[in-house]
């Protein structure tokens, strides 16, 4: 489990990425939100063992991480920190799966082989796409493009307040645990018998902060009606994009471009 | 455990996006027919907190190891169904989008996971019906402990489903069952007692917290009948969408459909539709070939039986995967050289 | 009768578990005073304010506003009033930016959507906090944070503006930029506080609270001047009208 200061500090970095300014920020939240999620389903749409097939997906995270100015190292390592869990789901393959499905000169490979590497390939592809929709986003343009998308306003504004909240909370049960660790003499780990007064405290004064945000609400006119500004900013780029990057997916889905273009290279040199 | 997107098909993400949308817009009405204005902070806050509490870790006794809490029963029984479900989601969601756990399309799959079930079935038929109108601790730790047992156990179940169903991985389904089940009996015990340590700290600390959130709630009394009959619906949905795919895909979960029912036929409602999708399918060609021979079956049991049918011409794979990977090091080198030059450009020009 | 009077009488308040925090309040505050409510930790002051804009509701007694009872009719307008800042600044910044934040109340008045738009500039600009608007509130530093909190009510224009502890937490040079910043607000105001040397610079009248009562109320200089009042209810004599320690000097401004 990660800790909670590297939560906080990831969270952070990632909202502050999100102020930046580029061809890819700059894009109505709607299209990002609508293109990603398009990308995600055509990638897992192919069988268990496609691997060449995938690779020219490749070029939606790069092109839009080129594009947005955000720091690749970041990204990769936020990709690459799931990865060794992309390898634990796929693991089971190479056992259960043993047939040979390639065999490269003397070599022959499994299927299970070939689909755990497909699946980090996925893993890759579509974690590293999201990673980018909220880097280039921020969290809060993507709720209010859900709303307009349809999911119900009820949701997205306590999406909201669970987000902002996150903030201060973390902090405050950092502060809880730091100073639990520091009366506990160098004992690791929090015990059984202490893990529930310690969470249940946290629960009671967040609880009184709720009460005290929504007297906050109250007290200025609340009345159980959020209002909130709608800019709409979908327009011909917005559009350019989204059906852009669909027809580029549907085509790679459909074509194998990677088998034309191998047989092509291949063909031309032979 | 999360489900996550690269084991999952797009038919099981989509059915399941539906699925939990639904539930989404369902519940997010009956929050808001609820008049409370205090709740949408509430849930909102305690949201925030069950993502914090999650990152504290306890030590299992006598194990070394060391857990954390789910939350989905602690929300239940704080906000009452509804409210709970979405609380859950937005937990969730932020997961999903800040730290690649699961990841969006599977974002459908994790909620429903983990959200109906300590929402809808653990808490209003176990939680609520052992405690009764009188709480005691020994109820109030009885009620935990089984409600947390019997969500996690559906949780894990319903991931074996959808892994299956999907056909990524290959696991077999007795093998991941056999896996799951136990584990998350384990898992289930120990965060069961953690969640009863918490709601008696409340009890006995706070007890107004516990009394407004189990009195004056309309929400917290659906009845069972409505429960089962939403089930049924959703199993019917799902299950019809499922085996729709599944006999267009043979992997996963149509032989074990065609194992148990003893032909690979489905009935002829299904079949209609199925041919006019199978239509649709054609014209879009959305799910065309792909280079490498599929297998019957996900199963290490139906290898014996399938290998018959493997016998191709090993030549012509050979073809295939050679050129299938000279093009993907030709498309990888190209998609690395356009990020470059495209990055140098707006580098140049931001 | 003026709009701008808070009443307070007879006013008892108990929580749910049965704490006693308020035992018989009376007082009035009359329009445009400024008056500080100070009392130990736990006195109550806290409690005290909840309920001048209904938030919390008398056990016993009753509170008006500008001669209104609070009732479930007046309590939008009375709402409206009395502006309230909190303790916390992180309870009162739950908006997704500064600008939703502070544009909240306006909306909630259902004001239309220009007005709304000048109303907070003006807040913003008036706690000089204007280039802030597009921030989110968990990236403001704490003195920032209060600033802003303050502008959330100022864009109700209320007409009597209650703060809780209004300089805890902030440093020396935002303390003196709040202190400048209420020195212009000429409406009533009402603050607690433990920081006393702002009480003597802000306010002409004090009401000590002790243990749930009223223990004084008068000028701010007598009550400080009451070495005896000041050791019952665990209070202390605010620094610039100790004699200094160093020199001898007394620096007795008033
Ligand atoms: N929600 C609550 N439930 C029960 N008791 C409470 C609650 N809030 C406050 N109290 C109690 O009421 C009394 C008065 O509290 P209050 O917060 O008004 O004090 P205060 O004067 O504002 O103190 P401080 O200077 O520490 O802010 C205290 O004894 C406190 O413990
Ligand atoms: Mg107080």
């Amino acid at each position: 489990m990660r800790s909670i200061d590297g939560a906080v500090l990831d969270l952070k970095r990632l909202d502050l990425l999100a102020t930046g300014d580029s061809i890819i920020h700059r894009l109505d939240a709607r299209a990002k939100v609508v293109t990603t999620l398009f990308f995600i389903i055509v990638v897992v749409s192919y069988k268990r063992y496609a691997l060449a097939e995938l690779t020219p997906f490749l070029f939606f995270p790069v092109i839009t991480l080129a594009l947005s100015n955000l720091p690749i190292s970041y990204i990769l390592k936020k990709i690459a920190a799931i990865l060794p869990l992309a390898i634990f789901v796929g693991l089971f393959n190479p056992l259960f799966d043993r047939e040979t499905q390639v065999l490269l000169g003397p070599i022959s490979i499994s299927g299970g082989w070939i689909s755990l590497v497909s699946i980090m390939g996925r893993s890759a592809l579509t974690v590293g796409s999201a990673i980018i929709l909220i880097a280039t986003t921020g969290f809060i343009s993507i709720c209010h493009a859900l709303n307009r998308l349809g999911i119900p306003r009820v949701f997205t504004v306590q999406l909201l307040f669970l987000y902002r909240y996150i903030f201060v909370l973390t902090e405050e049960a950092a502060c809880t645990t730091r100073a639990r660790e520091l009366r506990s003499c160098g004992k690791k780990g929090l015990g059984f018998s202490s893990f529930g007064p310690l969470i249940g405290h946290l629960l009671i004064r967040t609880w009184a902060r709720a009460e005290r945000i929504h007297m906050a609400m109250v007290v200025r006119g609340f009345s159980g009606e959020f209002h909130s500004r709608q800019i709409n900013r979908f327009g011909g780029k917005e559009y350019l994009y989204v059906i852009g990057w669909s027809l580029v997916f549907i085509i790679l889905r459909t074509e194998d471009i990677t088998a034309i273009l191998g047989a092509a290279f291949t063909g031309f040199f032979s | 455990m999360h489900m996550a997107d690269a084991l999952l098909s797009p038919a099981v993400g989509i059915t399941m996006w539906g699925v939990t949308a639904g539930t989404i817009a369902y519940c997010s009405t009956k929050v808001k027919k609820d008049l409370d204005d205090r709740k949408i902070p509430l849930m909102g806050v305690l949201g925030a907190f069950i993502f914090t509490a999650q990152m504290i870790n306890f030590t299992i006794p006598a194990t070394g190891s060391s857990g954390h809490i789910g939350g989905g029963l602690l929300l239940a029984i704080l906000l009452g169904p509804y409210a709970a479900f979405l609380t859950i989601a937005s937990v969730l969601v932020i997961q999903a989008l800040f730290f690649a756990d699961g990841g969006i399309l599977a974002l459908g799959c994790n909620i429903f996971n983990l959200g109906i079930f300590p929402a809808f079935i653990a808490y209003p038929l176990i939680y609520k019906k052992i405690i009764g109108s009188q709480p005691s601790p020994t109820r109030l730790s009885i009620a935990s402990i089984i409600g947390v047992v019997v969500a996690l156990q559906l949780g894990a179940f319903s991931v074996v489903l959808e892994t299956v169903a999907s056909g990524i991985s290959a696991l077999p389904f007795t093998t991941f069952v056999v896996l799951m089940q136990p584990i998350h009996l384990a898992i289930g015990i120990v965060e069961g007692l953690v969640t009863t340590t918490v709601i008696s700290f409340v009890y006995t600390a706070r007890p107004e917290i516990l009394q407004s959130a189990m009195g004056a709630r309309p929400l917290g009394n659906i009845s069972v009948r409505n429960i089962v009959l939403s089930f049924l619906a959703l199993t019917f949905l799902t299950g019809g969408v499922l085996s729709w795919y599944a006999s267009k895909n043979p992997d996963g979960l149509e032989w074990s459909i065609a194992k148990v029912t003893g032909t690979g036929e489905l009935t002829g409602t299904e079949q209609s539709l199925h041919h006019v999708l199978a239509a649709i399918q054609e014209k879009t060609a959305f799910l065309a070939h792909y280079s490498f021979p599929s297998k019957q079956g996900g199963e290490a049991t139906t290898e014996v039986a399938t290998a018959g049918k493997e016998v191709q011409d090993d030549s012509g794979r050979l073809g295939t995967s050679v050129s299938g990977s000279v093009g993907s090091l030709l498309t990888l080198t190209m998609a690395i050289l356009i990020g470059f030059f495209l990055r140098r450009e707006t580098a140049g020009k931001g | 009768m003026s709009h701008h009077i808070v009443e307070v009488k007879n006013l008892k308040h108990v929580y749910a578990d049965g704490t006693i925090a308020l035992k018989d309040l009376s007082f009035t505050i009359h329009h445009g005073e400024s008056v500080a409510i100070i009392g130990a930790n736990g006195a109550g002051k806290s409690t005290l304010l909840l309920h001048l804009n209904g938030y919390l509701a008398p056990t016993v007694g009753e509170v008006r506003i500008g001669g209104f009872p609070l009732t479930p009719e007046t309590l939008p307008e009375i709402r409206r009033t009395v502006g309230m800042v909190f303790q916390d600044p992180d309870d009162q910044l739950f908006m997704p930016t500064v600008y939703e934040d502070v544009a909240f109340g306006p909306c909630n008045l259902g004001l239309p959507e220009e007005e709304v738009r000048q109303r907070v500039g003006e807040a913003l600009e008036k706690v000089g906090a204007g280039h802030l608007a597009q921030k989110p509130p968990y990236h403001l530093s704490g003195g920032e944070k209060k600033r802003v909190a303050i502008a959330t009510v100022l864009s109700m224009s209320p007409d009597i503006l209650v703060m809780d502890e209004p300089t805890n937490g902030l440093d020396p040079f935002s303390r003196r930029q709040l202190i400048g910043l209420l020195k212009d607000f000429h409406h009533t105001r009402i603050f607690t506080s433990h920081d006393l040397d702002m009480v003597i610079e802000l306010c002409e009248r004090t009401i000590v609270l002790h243990q749930g009562e009223v223990k004084a109320d008068g000028p701010t200089v007598a009550i400080f001047n009451n070495a005896q009042l000041l050791a019952e209810c665990r209070l202390e004599k605010p620094l610039s009208m100790q004699g200094c320690p160093i020199c001898g000097a007394s620096r007795n401004r008033l």
